[in-house]
Formats: structure tokens, sequence, C-alpha cells
């Protein structure tokens, strides 16, 4: 065999966030393939130059998630020889997120595999073999790590969930599959089988409810605590109280916080993120504004958000609200809150923390919950949109919306295939002339 | 003096006819070494060809101008559309033929092919220079020579018959075992496993009460297995269903310990979709009966072939449990049913192309390599004999892949997986099932066909006129049409305001080839298999699209070759489980490890990296 490595012929683009895991300054979000250029288009709204770092807004529809540097290069000039598009983030978890969610929601572009932009490069000659020996041994070691974790997972109840779900759709498929092969046999027939779209509404709505259930990440990361209001109403001073340290500069000057900071704390036991934001203003500040846009954004991934302004003008979302009256040691009048707090003298640190862990109860998956990342989460999500089809009156299009469902539950836990539906059909069906 | 070919091809069933035929379309000279010239192209098992997953690689080998089809459609005594309420890509066309006409039209077919001689004798031993063949000893002294052997030696190899708790080496009834050439591959190293199959008894048809029956009639309509044919040329016939009953299973019960399946007499594995009557009736004790299905054997044959309870059980039992049947009572046995053992190869040591990896110019198709059907046979024998053809040309192989053909998928398990029963096809093992239809066979492989020479002229020119009309069928279905010019025509769709092309119309599956005559009444010129094609295609389209991210994902990764020489035991993080099914399947593609159980991403840049490395 030649030493020289093929083109491939890639059709999909790959994205992940290649820098270290946020909240960092920069994080760099990096996308390989056709469709990176449509996809910083659909983000961005332009093209810029190739390789000229750009500043451009990044929306999903009408929502702002950041204003970020933006890079293309485009290929075979490029680290993996494809159309490669580097977002350079700032590097707050939230944002982060935000940005991932969207890509993701992008056609044509899934997350990218362990070791695949690597590959990728590897495959269109891009990196040479002295770099290639060292990458095999991490590869070996991801191997290793991948085939630990999933050991790992395989007692878990994620796993015990997803392996009676593929159960019961293996039986589905089964009894599908057995109508189209074995339908000139008395033993089956040609008919649908029975109880079939009860039978698979029931499954579909046990994946609703997982979906519907709190994320892993929250566990991992900690519940979004956004602290929202007016400029100088006291935000800074009640984040550092929260977090019992100083992480963030307090003045009286209103608009002194003009980027998000976010505090990762442990109250009560329980994980959160505190993210102090600037104050919500019109401010001719041109970093300001910036400032107050990113809060803006971070209020709408927030799970929980302390109000620090009048109950009246509290962002939407009022079941996650808690409506907070700070600086209660001045005197003034009383207004409608859940908790009235001083950072100054402590009064009222209490209930408030009370009153996060008493959301968060209901916010933050149970230890013996099933809990979905984020790629689990997309699995499901994908396996469940088939799963709808596979209703359609054709059963062909039914027997193609289980096989794919059955691609993506393979997907959020590990590999099957058609053998194991084979063997179900064979042991349940009395088949064969 | 030696005679000299440039292929051989051992054995004279389905899949030695196929491959000695392509290999000699292609232009290589051929011999076909048969025990006896007057049983090629016997029909050894079911006299049917076709079914659900069967009929398509039957058209997928005419596509490629193979003989099956025309043989089946000469002699097709009753013809059958499976799933004919389903969509087209599951249909499945099945003929049952009368087995003279079907070994004569093979026979004509074989006389007519040039490069193609039959030599009568046993293949005694394999000639070989190191790991080269050279050519074939024969049992008499003779010898051959040639660059390239195929095997199409069915259940021959080490075959035994088991009739009750009596056996007997034979591959066949009334015919010896490929015992020496059995030996020699076992010697050779190649890895060797026993499977096991059966037949059912051959029933005197003018025992049956045939009136007290219910009839099977054969399909109205005149559509044919090949496309090449005109018409069906001989009379059809009716089949009939009986059924098993209590007492049948009760008789079967009772001697279940005179069969050799369950004395221990047999070590090797039967298949689960084709299980002996004892089987169906230890396994599924709760059903009160099976189909059995009887099918006529032949115009002026008596003989019936009752399709359903395949048995070795002594001739006693058999003759009581047929006669416990409705419409059997006073049925007599010409032919007792009875099980075969035989010598299969793990088919993990072949390329795509069904060259043994390191034995130069050895190629195996069939049963040898543990499927079982005359369908998948004659499909390796089409893969084998133009590969073989391919390479003593020195030209370059003839794919068939996954996404293109059931023959693919069919190879690409062989080779990948291996087989753990006799392996046949079913629809479901296509993943890409919605675009490979029995009905689209020729615009999926003829192209190929013709390309890699494997064609004639006369299909050629049929293609040729086919395609242009279909062009033009296209032209037709491009015209738009609203909602309300539909239902004028009586079509029931729902209506948006849009107009589409009645190609995008054929998505709603209130359109159907009906409606599409009674919107254009000029299509009615365009032949009705066209008409069909065309339907099915834009039926499923969007679907077929949705597919293309995953065909097209498949395709590159099947560009990525591995180094053939990688040693995967030298590969850190592979599981010795992982390492064990690589060095049996040894993938020739990244694609094709991808497809390995087992086997995560990770797993899969490792190999890729270390077979970069080595080959650099």
């Amino acid at each position: 065999m030649a030493g020289r490595p093929e083109r491939a012929r890639v059709t999909d683009t790959i994205f992940a966030l290649s820098s270290g895991s946020p909240p960092a300054a920069v994080a760099i979000v990096r996308m390989s393939g056709p469709g990176a250029d449509s996809a910083l288009r659909a983000l961005a709204g332009k093209l810029p130059e190739p390789r000229v770092a750009t500043l451009a807004d990044l929306r999903r529809q009408e929502e702002r998630l950041d204003r970020a540097l933006v890079l293309r290069f485009p290929g075979p000039h490029s680290a993996t020889g494809e159309d490669v598009v580097e977002l350079h983030l700032h590097g707050g978890r939230a944002v982060v997120a935000a940005v991932l969610e969207a890509l993701a929601s992008v056609a044509g572009l899934r997350p990218a595999e362990p070791g695949e932009f690597t590959r990728r490069a590897f495959e269109n000659g891009r990196i040479d073999l002295a770099e290639a020996e060292g990458l095999a041994d991490l590869l070996a070691a991801e191997t290793q790590a991948q085939r630990r974790s999933a050991l790992a997972m395989a007692g878990g109840a994620l796993s015990r969930k997803v392996a009676a779900w593929r159960q019961r759709l293996l039986g589905l498929a089964a009894a599908l599959e057995a109508a189209i092969d074995f339908s000139d046999e008395g033993e089956v027939g040609e008919a649908w089988p029975p109880n079939w779209a009860d039978d698979v509404g029931a499954l579909a709505s046990e994946m609703s409810a997982l979906l519907a259930s709190p994320p892993a990440e929250r566990l991992r990361d900690g519940l979004r605590v956004v602290i929202a209001g007016p400029p100088n109403a006291g935000k800074s001073s009640l984040i550092n109280a929260l977090a019992g340290r100083q992480v963030a500069i307090i003045a009286s000057t209103p608009g002194t916080t003009r980027d998000l900071i976010e505090a990762p704390t442990a109250l009560a036991g329980l994980p959160f993120i505190l993210i102090d934001t600037a104050g919500l203003r019109e401010s001719d500040d041109e970093v300001e504004a910036i400032g107050v846009e990113r809060g803006r954004a971070s209020l709408a991934s927030a799970d929980l958000v302390l109000w620090l302004g009048e109950p009246a003008e509290a962002p939407p979302g009022r079941d996650r609200t808690i409506l907070v009256q700070p600086k209660c040691d001045l005197p003034g009048p009383a207004r409608e809150a859940h908790v009235r707090v001083s950072a100054l003298t402590g009064q009222g640190l209490e209930d408030l923390v009370g009153a996060l862990a008493a959301r968060a109860e209901t916010l933050l998956p149970g230890e013996s919950e099933v809990a979905l990342n984020a790629r689990q989460r997309k699995a499901v999500a994908d396996a469940l949109a088939n799963l709808e089809e596979a209703s359609a009156p054709d059963m062909l299009i039914a027997a193609e919306a289980l096989r794919r469902v059955r691609v993506e539950l393979d997907r959020a836990v590990g590999k099957a295939g058609v053998e194991e539906m084979l063997d179900m059909l064979f042991g349940r069906f009395c088949i064969g002339k | 003096m030696n005679k000299r070919f440039d292929i051989l091809v051992v054995g004279g069933g389905h899949a030695g006819c196929e491959a000695a035929a392509a290999a000699a379309r292609m232009g290589a000279s051929v011999a076909l070494v048969s025990f006896a010239r007057e049983q090629v192209g016997a029909m050894s098992c079911n006299p049917a060809m076709g079914g659900l997953g069967k009929g398509h690689l039957i058209r997928e080998v005419d596509a490629c101008d193979g003989l099956v089809a025309r043989a089946a459609d000469e002699a097709g005594i009753h013809y059958r559309m499976l799933n004919a309420s389903k969509g087209a890509a599951v249909r499945g066309p099945r003929v049952q033929a009368d087995r003279r006409l079907y070994k004569a039209s093979i026979h004509r077919q074989l006389d007519g092919q040039p490069n193609l001689e039959i030599v009568e004798g046993e293949a005694a031993a394999l000639r070989l220079d190191g790991r080269r063949i050279t050519g074939l000893d024969l049992a008499d002294g003779r010898t051959l020579e040639a660059r390239a052997v195929i095997l199409g030696t069915g259940t021959f190899l080490g075959a035994k018959l088991h009739f009750g708790r009596t056996s007997a080496a034979g591959g066949r009834i009334g015919e010896k075992a490929a015992t020496i050439l059995a030996r020699q591959l076992r010697a050779l190293g190649l890895p060797v496993a026993r499977l096991k199959t059966g037949t059912p008894p051959r029933l005197d048809g003018r025992t049956i009460d045939w009136a007290a029956l219910e009839r099977q009639e054969s399909d109205q309509g005149d559509w044919t297995l090949s496309p090449m044919t005109k018409r069906r040329p001989a009379p059809q016939l009716f089949c009939a269903i009986t059924r098993t009953n209590r007492r049948s299973h009760d008789i079967i019960r009772a001697n279940l310990k005179r069969s050799p399946l369950f004395a221990g007499d047999i070590g090797g594995v039967g298949p689960r979709y084709c299980p002996s009557i004892e089987d169906k009736v230890h396994r599924f004790g709760d059903r009160d009966g099976h189909q059995v299905f009887l099918e006529p054997e032949g115009l002026d044959d008596f003989a019936v072939y009752p399709n359903g309870i395949s048995t070795s059980l002594p001739e006693d039992v058999q003759s009581a449990m047929v006669r416990s049947m409705a419409g059997l009572e006073r049925v007599r046995i010409l032919q007792p049913g009875y099980a075969v053992e035989y010598d299969h190869v793990d088919p993990r040591i072949l390329e795509p192309t069904l060259a043994v990896r390191d034995l130069e110019g050895l190629y195996l198709a069939g049963q040898v390599n543990g499927t079982t059907g005359y369908e998948e046979a004659a499909a390796q024998g089409l893969v084998a004999g133009a590969n073989a053809a391919a390479w003593v040309a020195g030209r370059a192989p003839i794919p068939f892949e996954r996404d293109e053909s059931y023959i693919g998928v069919m190879v690409d398990d062989l080779t990948l997986q291996g087989v753990t029963e006799p392996y046949r096809m079913l629809t479901a093992r296509a993943e890409f099932r919605l675009r490979l239809r029995a009905d689209n066979a020729e615009a999926r492989l003829t192209p190929k066909a013709v390309a890699s020479g494997l064609a004639g002229a006369e299909r050629r020119a049929h293609f040729e006129a086919r395609q242009a009309r279909r062009e033009a069928l296209e032209r037709h279905l491009a015209c738009e049409s609203s909602a309300a010019e539909l239902r004028q025509a009586g079509i029931a769709v729902g209506d948006d305001g849009r107009r589409r092309p009645l190609s995008e119309w054929l998505r709603f599956p209130e359109l159907t080839s009906a409606g599409l005559l009674s919107m254009d009444p000029s299509l009615a010129q365009f032949p009705r298999p066209i008409l069909d094609e065309a339907v099915e295609d834009h039926r499923y389209a969007p679907y077929v699209q949705r597919q293309e991210a995953e065909v097209a994902r498949l395709r590159s990764d099947s560009n990525v070759r591995i180094s053939a020489t990688i040693d995967y035991a030298a590969i850190a993080g592979l599981s010795l489980e992982m390492v064990e099914r690589l060095n049996a399947a040894r993938p020739a593609t990244l694609g094709a490890a991808q497809r390995i159980r087992g086997l995560t991403p990770a797993a899969l840049a490792a190999i890729l990296i270390h077979s970069r490395r080595k080959a650099a």
C-alpha cells in the first residue's frame, strides 16, 4: 500500500470545544467539514475573509450569544485539510454551552467523536507520522478510558434504562421485520403486530419523560444562578457574600461590573455557579453595553435568577425567579420579596441559601434518578423524533424509523445491530418452511 | 498432456454455474468441473427461486446478465409476488420451477457460452506452488492447469447424510461426497466448521387429495424474474396448503429419540429460520399446527415438495406424520427426507472478491461459505467468477457495496462477521433497504455490469432502451399540477394551494400508478415495470435522501484502506476480543472495520494510525 494517505470524502461537519473546560478567559470552539462556513454564516450572519481574525456577534435566532473573535481557514490549507472555523468566545460556561447548543441545532453538524479532528487531519495528510506517533499513544489511552467508562456505565441507571428500551425496541422491530420478511408464512402473516400504536406510544412517552428530567451537567457543573438587577443594586456584594470570597469588584459607581463573573460555589452541600452580571441599563459605553447584552443572554440560560430590582421589572420566568430585597440594613420601604438580605451584615443570607437549596432540590437530578448528559440527551431526543415516525401507515417507513431509533440509542450507550434484532425475531416466531 | 484454462470452477450447482458463466462472459477461458455433467444445474432442494430478500438477489444476478432468473422463467410453473401489499422495497418475486426445464435451460445457456467447457470428473486436490494455485488434480489422474480455482462445492465437502439414526457419506441423495478435497482444505489450514441442513420427503402427487385442500393459484399478470424474458412460456400450475396438527406433533414427539438431531448424531449447526419439523415442534411446543405448502416439482412429474416439513426422522415416522395431515391421508412418500451435515469454511478468511486471503488464486462461493439457498449461492458465484476473471486479466476488482446491492450486503456480512448458522438473505439485513428494491436492480447494477464486461450485447441494448424510456417518462413526470387537477382526476390529495410536479405528488400515498394514468393517459405508452419503478423511486425519495449522509459516511470510510500486514495485537488499547475479531476478518478498509461488532471510534483511529505508520 502506498504511504501517501488517500483523500477521504467526508461529508458531515463536526464541532467541539477545543480548549480546556470552562470557565476560562477564552474558549475556542472549532468546526471542521464542508458545513463549517454555512454554520458560521448562520451564527454570525457573515463570512469574514479567510485567515483574518474578525469580531462578530453570534446569534441564535434573535438572541445574542456572544461577541466573539471568529476565524476561517478554508480547506485544504487548514489544520484538518477541510474547511475549518474557529470561534474564540468569552470563556464562561453559559456562553460556551449556548454556542455549542446553537451549533448542534444546525443541520449537518454533529459533536465530534474523541480524536476525530486528528483523524481527519491525518487522513487528509495534514499531520505527519511523527505527530501521529504521539497521537497513537494518546488514542490508546483514550480507548482504554472509553472502555473503562463504558464498563462503569454498564452498571449505571441510564444503561439499564436504555438497555430496557432497546430490548423493547428490538422486540417491536423483530415483530415488524417478521411481518415483512416472513409474511408468506402462516405463522406471522401480513398484518401489523398487535397493539403496535400503543407499544410505540408507551416507549415514546417514557423517552419524553426522561428528556424532561434535569440534565446531568447540572449535577457536575452546578445550577446556574444569575444575580441580576439594575445598576448598583448590590449584586456584586451579594455574590461575594454568598461565595464567601472576593469574586467581584465592588464600587459605588454604577456600571462597575462590565462582564459576567462566574463563581462556582457549594451552598448547603449543593453545587451552584453564581453569575454576577452587569446592571441592566442602556449604556453609551461600548464595553459596558456588551456586558449588559451578555447579562441578558445569560438570563436566558439561567436555572435560577436572583432579582434584586423592582418585582414588576423582573425578567420573564416567574417560577425560576427569587425576588430579593438587598441592602435591607438600610432604611427604606419594604417591597414584595421572597428574601430580604444585607450583604453587609449577613442578615437574611441563611434564608437565601435555604431558598436556593429548596429550589435546587427540584432542579437537580436525585441520586437514584437517571440523568442525561448533552450527548446522551441529543441521542435520546433524536431517537424520540424518529420513534414518532414509527406509527407511519407504511410498514417500510415504520421499520426505517425503528432502525434509526436503534442507531440513536446505540449512540447513547454502545452498539447493537441487526443480529440482535434477528435473535429476537427467531426466538419469538416459529419461522421457516 | 495437461489441459490449460484461466479458471477452473469446481461444482455445477448454482454458485458454480454462475461463477463459470460470469468468468467466461468476462473473457476468461473456463472449465466447469463436476462429478456428472447430467447433475449440472440441478435444483437439489426446493424447486423454487426467489422469495423475500432472495428475489432481490436473483434480480441483481440477472441485472449482471446471470443465468438463474432466465432459467427459472423458462421453467416457471407458479409465480408469486410476496409482500405484494407492501412497499416495493420488500416485495419478493418467487417462481416455482419445473426441475427438468430449469436444468435444461442452464445447460443451454452454458453450452451457448463461448470460452466455457464442462469437464466431468471428481476434483481430488488443488495443485499448489507454495501458497499459489496452479491447477487441479482429478481423481482419475488427469490434471487441469489454471491460475485460479473457484470452489462451489455446496454441501459436498465432507458431507454426511442422515436418515433417522443411520448415516452415510454423500452430498446429495445418490451422489458421493468430496472427501479428499475436504481433507486438503483442512490440511492447508483453512478454518473449517460443520453445518447442517435438511430436506423434506417427496410425495407422490397422485396420492394427494387435492380437492380437499385450499388452492394457491399462480399470480395473475405477466411479471417475470428477468426483464429479458418476454412472457411466461410454461403453463401455470396451482399449489395447495395443508397444516400439521396435534396428531402430527404427537407422532413427532413420540419419536424424537429416533431423530439424529435429538440423539446427538449431528454436531453441525442448523439454521434458525429453516428448522426441521421436529425442531419446530420441540422449540415451539405451544403451536398447534404449522403451514405446509404442497408444491408440484414439474409439469410431467408427479413428485410434490411439501415445503415446511424438512426432517431427518426415520421413514416410517415420516410416513405416519405426513399421513396425519389433511389431504395427505393416503399419500405415498417417493423419497424420504434427510439431513445433511457438511464442512464449510469460515468466510472471514475471504476478501470482498471472495478470494481466500492467503492462498493466491483460490476463490470460494456458495454453501461452502456457510450460506444456504440457491439465490445466495448464485450471487456469490457471480462475485467470485467476475472477480477471478478480473484478477486473471490483471484488472481491478469488481466491488459490490452494501449501499448498492443485496449482493454487497451478503458479501460484507460474510467476510466481516462470519457465520454461526447457515446464512440466509433477509431484507432486514440491508440497512439501505429503501433504495435496494427488486424492481430497480437493473438501474442499480447493469451500468456496473456493462462497465466491467459482465453484460453481453443483448443485455446492453435492452438496458439502453430501458433507460431512454425512463428518461422520457421523467420528462412527463416533471409537469406541474395543482391539487385541484388531481382531485378532478379522482385522486383525493389535500390542497395547500401549491402546484407540484407529478414526481413530487407521488410522495403522497393517494397518488398511485393508476392515478398517474388517469392524470396523464399518454403515460400508458410506457411499460408497466418502468412506470412502477419511477413511482417507487419518487414515493420514497425523501427517505432515501435522508440516508444519503449515512451512505456518504460509509463510502468515505471505505476509501480509507488498512494495511494488509497490520498486527492488531501490537496496537495498545484494543481488547483481546477486538483483536480476535479483527484478525479473523482482516478488514481491508476503515469502513469495514467499523462494522465489526464492538469497535469504538477511538479504537478505529488507533488502528488507522498504526496501519499508516507500518505502511510508511
